[in-house]
């Protein structure tokens, strides 16, 4: 397959995808009552949350996918997962606390359970580049990051139903679930969801059309004897 | 001690079928507390720094008795930092004196490794508990230890399991790269919070003078659920982790 085919496809509708997300947050959507249009954050904070985590899982998935094949292509591309969902999740994280100061006047909050939740998961795979580049062989590095991405694959659902347990007084939700949503919003929500994952799915694919070319620019240099 | 793991040697002598699962795992166990019998490297330091810990939670807090909720913390961040100390040496004889090497020459399962390891390390964290729960008691803890003590023992044995074998498998990933020392603890920590959390909520009841409780099952669930899904996933990515 030709490096960086249907990249163009992918990012006219990415680019069409999230304006038509955008439209319908600053001029469908309702104002929320209660926190005004702070809330908005929410079509950008939950979304990226959810396609950031559910990458960290694909990442694990991947992963297993290589130990059973052997094939460096599927580390290769749980590698990028991982690493556009630690990029998505910074984000996140810094969405979440811009969300926490104005609706609850702090920069973090502890009783927010998903939050909490989401910052421990990216402490966790904040290490895999560490992990990943102290390993010097190749062939070895590819193998325990995918041992990696698996138990973290595995962490991420674990560690939510603990801290979730953890927080017996819960914050109440203002609008956590999509639920609960009156219908524009519930919209609203779903199309910024489908937009993110497009703009996750598209950065992926750059960035695997990167990685792919360099390591053929290399091997085709070596057999030309440049160096 | 120099010479290879006990495996190699006895899948030798008895050529015609390979040892089972249980007889290997008996050989590393052995071999792993036989080493730690006679050179003393984790066990001591471990609970020598949870004594210590204590002391420096006394001047750091200025305080000269803790109950609830901050006796459970205070418990728990000592015995997790001592095990980190456990998990980081847990391979370094193999990997720098060639015992990984004499292991997989055996004609063994790769498993046994993980559950050798593992009990070796739920064997270190018992003999650390015998020495830091009471020096807890006795140093630190406002209410009786001895009321505590039957519901302790329980949610302590359900987070050993837990923490043996994130250790073992975080000790596995980070031994053979360059920054191990400091990979092991930043790879187990985030790992083990579901464990703190388990552990702490339900020892802080036990731990309370004001409003003493029992133990809530949820806790205990909670860390049995961990200790089950990561035994499992544990049992099933420790093989990729000795291929060479």
């Amino acid at each position: 397959m030709p490096i960086g085919r249907g990249l163009r496809t992918l990012s006219i509708s990415t680019v069409a995808a999230m304006g038509v997300a955008l439209g319908l947050v600053f001029f469908y959507a309702p104002i929320e009552a209660e926190e005004g249009f702070l809330q908005k954050i929410f079509y950008l904070h939950v979304p990226l949350a959810i396609v950031s985590l559910c990458g960290f899982v694909l990442g694990g998935l991947m992963a297993i996918a290589h130990l059973r094949t052997r094939d460096q292509r599927w580390d290769l591309r749980s590698y990028v997962t991982i690493h556009m969902s630690l990029i998505l999740g910074v984000v996140v994280l810094l969405t979440g606390a811009i969300w926490a100061r104005g609706s609850w006047g702090h920069w973090w909050v502890w009783s927010e359970p998903t939050l909490v939740s989401f910052l421990i998961v990216m402490l966790l795979y904040a290490t895999y580049q560490p992990l990943r580049f102290a390993i010097e062989d190749p062939e070895r590095q590819a193998r325990y990051a995918s041992v990696f991405a698996i138990t973290a694959g595995a962490f991420v659902p674990m560690n939510f139903l603990a801290v979730r347990l953890s927080s017996s007084y819960l914050h109440p939700r203002v609008l956590g679930s999509s639920s609960n949503l009156p219908p524009p919003m519930a919209l609203t929500f779903g199309v910024s969801l489908g937009a993110m994952a497009l703009l996750f799915a598209t950065l992926c694919s750059y960035e695997l059309a990167a990685k792919r070319t360099r390591i053929l620019l290399k091997s085709s240099s070596r057999i030309l004897g440049y160096r | 001690m120099t010479d290879n793991p006990p495996t190699a040697n006895d899948a030798r002598r008895s050529s015609a079928r390979p040892p089972g699962l249980a007889a290997t795992v008996g050989a590393l166990l052995g071999k792993d507390l036989l080493v730690e019998l006679r050179t003393l490297e984790s066990v001591p330091g471990m609970s020598l720094f949870a004594v210590s810990t204590f002391v420096v939670f006394h001047f750091a807090l200025n305080q000269n008795t803790v109950s609830g909720d901050e006796a459970a913390g205070i418990l728990w961040v000592t015995l997790l930092f001592a095990a980190m100390l456990g998990v980081n040496r847990l391979f370094v004889a193999d990997a720098e004196q060639g015992g990984f090497d004499g292991f997989l020459l055996a004609p063994v399962d790769r498993s046994a490794m993980l559950v050798a390891k593992a009990l070796a390390l739920l064997a270190y964290l018992i003999v650390l508990e015998l020495v830091a729960v009471p020096a807890f008691g006795l140093l630190l803890l406002g209410s009786p230890l001895g009321q505590a003590l039957p519901g302790l023992l329980a949610v302590l044995a359900l987070a050993d399991v837990g923490i043996a074998v994130i250790g073992t498998l975080i000790a596995a990933l980070a031994v053979r790269t360059r920054a191990r020392d400091l990979l092991g603890p930043l790879l187990a920590l985030p790992l083990l919070v579901p464990v703190v959390i388990g552990g702490a909520r339900a020892s802080s009841p036990l731990l309370s003078i004001v409003h003493p409780g029992g133990l809530q099952l949820r806790w205990l669930g909670t860390l049995g659920l961990y200790d089950l899904v990561f035994g499992l996933i544990a049992y099933a990515v420790f093989d990729f982790l000795l291929e060479d």
